[in-house]
């Protein structure tokens, strides 16, 4: 019987010949926390007696969730993920530097064939570089950072075969909405995804880290890609190998499969509260906003900025809608600052925050009012998810119908623009 | 290991989230556990924490935990008293996070269970009663690495006592 990607990484990684269902010992070799899950994480540590990571290519902290620090509270839990990271001098992203899942693939420390934990769950997303990679509790991420590896049940994969043109103003976001909606928020509940298809693989590896990003969001483990010209090209590019990709067999056993035709996908909207609860734009006509975001690890990279900039060339930010804009790194700011798309942006009445979370979870930088409504590019819609649970109504969508809902002032088609 | 109390119920029944257990407005800022377990549950529930006795079982449907990573959902859930959480499924991340910090999680079909019922579990003969209608339910035995961080608890002191994963 053949392998999946999860099945042969945990086996690469735990000198075994597991399949799924199995509970392997398997070699970690990358970890990561943020600020809202590092002081968990370092006193579990100072439990342990640790002192350097034993994961191979070390671990990173990054401040990215509650940044440029909006209190004295706050600024206590920096100084101290700051000083714990200056003694064992672990690598630290401060703030500004982006989004824990935009900065970690731009410094290289995840590859191909890579295993990776992440105290934060969309840590999924690298697997648009063909690396297996979840999220976990700051307890298990202590663990793996002590011990260089960690527990794990092997995972049964779900293929989710995508073919046919992704219409115009139709983009990876409105795909995975698709999806989720037609899995639901627990339909691959410990799973690992393994997308194909020709959908798949021309798509620009921003709209992977957009898919993969998400497959938390339906309860999946792993959502490794495969690797292609396009990965290596996107490593390459900042100056990185291509580690050790890694396939799954023809014959791989598959719990289930699934065939999407992406031509009819239209514009997709995931309504308030729950992410699964996804409909066409069209079905929303009509609802007004007032407020747009236009960030985060979902959609907060530079084709992600392009497209909302196209959408408004030369129109205005409704009169009645904050659009906020949190670029998901220093790295991709300067791109869009370089390629004329921030001041694109700005003209059209954008409000740029730091690079980072920005108002995703609820901390700083846009927190809606009372009975107001948002529609945004981030992965979660629960209620008070962005810090106000008094009737706001968070709609999760694409850059796309983002930047368009922000100029009508209501949710709308970006084909309609 | 048995845990007795009273059964708390909440709307939504499914995809209980992390923020619903504890919201970003509070665990990004407090670092005190025992703070953080005044706000539990706030979002769907005000005022949950004044009212959850200790010992008090949470009981829920499907995905319970689903969301974020944030491991100070268990431990508030913890801090604030909830001896054992019943739920249909659970998210994966919460579950894993669960066991790792001593909270027990049972999967089982929690539909007969009402709000306020008094329960009893009793994970070494695996039954469950509800003292207050009287039903008796076999509970699946804990998967065995589960077992062993809970009899351990939790998963860094099973490290310390172990020196070594031992979860087999």
């Amino acid at each position: 019987m053949g392998k999946t990607i999860a099945e042969k990484v945990l086996a690469a990684h735990s000198n075994s010949d597991c399949a799924a269902g199995e509970i392997v010992v398997a070699s970690v070799d990358f970890c990561m926390a943020q600020d809202g899950t590092s002081t968990m994480m370092i006193r579990e540590l100072e439990n342990l007696g640790f002192e350097h990571p034993k994961t191979k290519r070390g671990m990173a902290l990054v401040l990215d969730h509650n940044a440029p620090c909006p209190s004295v509270e706050v600024s206590r839990i920096h100084l101290r993920i700051r000083d714990f990271a200056g003694s064992r001098r672990i690598p630290l992203h401060e703030t500004g530097q982006g989004v824990c899942h935009q900065v970690v693939p731009e410094s290289g420390r995840v590859l191909p064939g890579d295993l990776v934990v992440g105290a934060d769950s969309h840590t999924c997303t690298y697997g648009a570089l063909n690396a297996c990679s979840t999220g976990l509790g700051s307890a298990d991420v202590a663990a793996a950072a002590y011990a260089g590896k960690l527990w794990f049940k092997v995972p049964e994969t779900y293929s989710i075969r995508v073919s046919g043109s992704l219409s115009t103003r139709v983009s990876a976001k409105d795909l995975i909405l698709r999806i989720i909606g037609q899995l639901t928020a627990d339909g691959a509940t410990y799973k690992s995804i393994e997308f194909s298809g020709d959908t798949t693989d021309s798509m620009e590896m921003d709209g992977r880290f957009t898919m993969a990003n998400m497959a938390v969001e339906m309860g999946a483990k792993f959502c490794p890609f495969n690797c292609d010209e396009k990965t290596v090209s996107w490593l390459a590019n900042r100056g990185f190998d291509s580690g050790t990709p890694v396939s799954s067999d023809m014959d791989a056993h598959y719990e289930k499969q699934f065939e999407i035709d992406a031509s009819d996908v239209v514009p997709q909207v995931a309504c308030p509260h729950s992410v699964d609860r996804v409909c066409d734009v069209s079905n929303l006509r009509g609802t007004k906003i007032q407020q747009a975001f236009l960030g985060t690890c979902t959609n907060g990279r530079l084709s992600d900025l392009e497209a909302a900039a196209r959408l408004m060339n030369g129109r205005s930010v409704n009169r009645d809608v904050r659009l906020i804009v949190a670029p998901s790194s220093r790295t991709v700011l300067v791109e869009a600052m370089e390629k004329g798309v921030v001041t694109q942006l700005l003209k059209a009445g954008a409000i740029f925050v730091a690079p980072g979370c920005g108002p995703c979870v609820g901390t700083h930088a846009g927190i809606p009012s009372d009975g107001e409504t948002v529609v945004s590019t981030a992965n979660r819609n629960f209620k008070g998810r962005m810090g106000n649970n008094k009737d706001v109504g968070i709609y999760l969508a694409s850059p796309e119908t983002v930047a368009a809902s922000a100029i009508a002032g209501e949710i709308t088609d970006p084909r309609e623009i | 290991m048995r845990y007795s109390g009273c059964a708390r119920r909440f709307v939504p029944n499914d995809d209980i989230n992390t923020d619903y257990i504890i919201s970003g407005r509070y665990k990004f800022k407090i670092d005190d556990i025992n703070e953080l377990a005044k706000h539990v549950m706030e979002d769907i529930d005000p005022g949950f924490a004044s009212k959850v006795r200790n010992g008090d079982l949470i009981v829920a449907g499907r995905n319970f935990g689903c969301g974020s990573s944030r491991e100070q959902a268990p431990r508030a859930l913890k801090a604030a008293g909830v001896s054992v959480v019943l739920a249909k499924s659970f998210a994966r991340i919460f579950y894993r996070s669960s066991f790792n910090i001593g909270l027990p999680l049972i999967e089982c079909d929690t539909d007969s269970i009402r709000q306020n019922d008094q329960i009893v579990v009793d994970l070494d003969s695996g039954t469950f009663t509800n003292t207050t209608t009287g039903e008796t339910m076999h509970i699946n035995p804990l998967p065995r690495t589960m077992q062993i961080l809970l009899e351990d608890g939790g998963l860094v002191p099973h490290l310390k006592k172990h020196g070594d994963f031992a979860l087999k």
